[in-house]
C-alpha cells in the first residue's frame, strides 16, 4: 500500500450545520495536515455524525466550506472522492454477498483492484480471516464492522480517512487492531477525522479535538 | 470508469442469484396476469388477437412496477449508496449499471417471456416478432424512468405507492407506441413510426435517467 501523496491539507472553516430548523453546530474550523488526527466529540444529537459527513462532501454545510490542499472540495468532485475513505453508522455490507466478495467488490468499487493475497492479509489483520466463503448474513455486528474498516483498509492509497464509531460493537481485541491499524495510517501521513465515545489512546504526529456541544 | 461499471453490474446481478425470488415474482406477476385475460374472455380469437398488444404492454407496465420500489431500497439501508456517492467514479455511471442490472432482471425476461404469452392469444407470427422488439425498446425505459421515481422516493415510507404513480404517467407514451407498433403489424401497417418514436423517447431516458437519479440519490443522502 503506497504512502499518502506528499503534503496535503484539510481546512474547515466557519462551518454550519442546520438540520430542519434547528442549527446543530455553527462555526466549526480546523486544520489537519500531514499525520493529523482530528478527534470529534460531544454528546448524542450535537451534529458529530453530520460533521463527518460534511468532510466527506456527503452533506451540504449551510454556511462554511471545506478546502482540501486550497480548493473547495465542491469544485474538486470526484476528485476529491480518490483521497476519502469513509466507514459511517452504516457498514456497507451485503447481506447476500460472501465476505470475500464484499472486501473485493467494495474496492474495486473504491478503484483498488483488490488480490487475493491482499484480501486474506486484510481479513488476517483485522482477525476475521477464514471467512473469505461465509454469507455475510451469518456475520456479527462486531464482523461487520470489522468488514466494514478492512474495506477501507484496502483502499489503502486514500489520505482522509472519516470514521464515524469505529469501535462500535468491537472486542477489546478488535479496538486494538483498529487503533493500530489507524496509527499505522497516520505514521505514514495520512490524515484521520474520527468520533468515538470510547477513549482509545491513539498515538499520531498531532492530535487536534473539536468537542460539539448541544 | 467501466470497471466500476462492471463491478456495479456483477455486484448487482451476483445479489439477485442468492436471491431469486425478488426476480421470480416480477416474470411470474406478468404470465399469470397475461394469462388471465384468455381464460377470462373465452376463445374468441378475433377479440383475444386485437387486445393482445394492449394487455401484454399493459402487465408488462404493471410487472416491472413491482420491483422499481427495490431498486435502491437496499443499498440505501445498507451504506452501499453512501459508498457509491463517495467512489471517484461519477455516481451517474454507477446508477447507469445499476439501472441496467434491474433492466436485465425485471424487463429482459419480460421480452423473452412475451412471445410464449403472445401465443396464447392467437398473434401471428410478425406480430410476435414485432411483440418482442417493442419491448426490447420500451421496458429500458421503464426501468430508466423508475430509477428516477426510485431514487426521489427512497426514504419515504410511501415509496412503494409513490413510484407507480410517478412512473405510470410517464410511461404512456412508451404504452401508446409499443402497443400500437403491434396492432399496426397485426392489420397489415408499418409499425416503423412507432419504432422511431419509442427510440426517441428511449434515447434521452438512458442519456439523462441516471444523471436525473443520481442528484436524487444524493438529496436523499443529506
Amino acid at each position: 500500500m503506497n504512502a499518502p501523496s506528499a503534503r496535503s491539507t484539510l481546512r474547515a472553516s466557519g462551518l454550519q450545520c442546520v438540520r430542519g430548523d434547528r442549527r446543530v453546530f455553527d462555526g466549526v474550523a480546523f486544520e489537519l495536515s500531514n499525520g493529523g488526527l482530528l478527534w470529534v466529540s460531544g454528546p448524542n444529537g450535537s451534529g458529530k455524525t453530520s460533521l463527518l459527513r460534511i468532510v466527506c462532501g456527503l452533506l451540504q454545510p449551510a454556511a462554511g466550506g471545506i478546502e482540501w490542499n486550497g480548493r473547495g472540495i465542491r469544485d474538486l468532485g470526484e476528485e476529491y472522492n480518490q483521497h476519502i475513505a469513509y466507514v459511517g453508522h452504516l457498514n456497507a455490507v451485503k447481506e447476500e454477498l460472501k465476505v470475500g466478495e464484499n472486501l473485493r467488490f467494495g474496492a474495486r468499487l473504491a478503484g483498488v483492484e483488490a488480490t487475493d493475497e491482499a484480501i486474506r492479509a486484510t481479513l488476517q489483520e483485522f482477525a476475521i480471516h477464514g471467512l473469505e466463503d461465509l454469507p455475510c448474513r451469518f456475520l456479527s455486528q462486531g464482523q461487520k464492522r470489522r468488514l466494514a474498516l478492512a474495506r477501507m483498509r484496502l483502499s489503502g492509497t486514500r489520505t482522509v480517512w472519516v470514521l464515524d464509531e469505529p469501535f462500535a460493537a468491537l472486542d477489546v481485541a478488535g479496538v486494538e487492531a483498529v487503533k493500530l491499524v489507524i496509527e499505522e495510517h497516520l505514521g505514514r501521513g495520512g490524515l484521520a477525522v474520527l468520533t468515538t465515545h470510547q477513549e482509545v489512546a491513539i498515538a499520531a504526529p498531532s492530535v487536534q479535538r473539536i468537542e460539539l456541544k448541544k | 470508469m467501466f470497471s466500476a461499471l462492471r463491478c456495479v453490474v456483477a455486484r448487482d446481478l451476483l445479489v439477485v442469484m442468492r436471491n431469486k425470488s425478488d426476480a421470480a415474482n416480477t416474470l411470474f406477476f406478468f404470465a399469470v396476469v397475461v394469462s388471465l385475460f384468455p381464460l377470462g374472455i373465452g376463445p374468441e380469437t378475433a377479440l383475444l388477437r386485437a387486445i393482445a398488444p394492449g394487455v401484454v404492454w399493459v402487465a408488462a407496465l404493471l410487472a416491472s412496477m413491482l420491483a422499481l420500489a427495490r431498486m435502491f431500497a437496499a443499498d440505501f439501508t445498507d451504506g452501499t449508496l453512501e459508498q457509491m456517492v463517495l467512489a471517484p467514479q461519477p455516481l451517474g455511471v454507477l446508477v447507469a449499471g445499476k439501472v441496467f442490472a434491474h433492466w436485465l432482471v425485471s424487463g429482459f425476461p419480460l421480452v423473452l417471456m412475451a412471445p410464449l404469452l403472445g401465443l396464447q392469444f392467437g398473434l401471428e407470427g410478425d406480430a410476435v416478432l414485432m411483440l418482442v422488439v417493442s419491448l426490447l425498446l420500451g421496458t429500458p425505459v421503464l426501468s430508466l424512468l423508475g430509477a428516477v421515481a426510485a431514487a426521489l422516493t427512497l426514504g419515504l415510507r410511501a415509496s412503494g405507492v409513490l413510484v407507480p404513480l410517478i412512473v405510470l404517467p410517464l410511461c404512456v407514451p412508451v404504452l401508446i407506441f409499443g402497443a400500437g407498433a403491434v396492432d399496426a403489424v397485426a392489420s397489415g401497417l408499418a409499425a416503423g413510426p412507432h419504432l422511431s418514436l419509442l427510440a426517441a423517447y428511449l434515447l434521452p431516458s438512458v442519456v439523462f435517467g441516471p444523471w436525473v437519479a443520481s442528484i436524487a440519490i444524493r438529496i436523499a443522502l443529506e
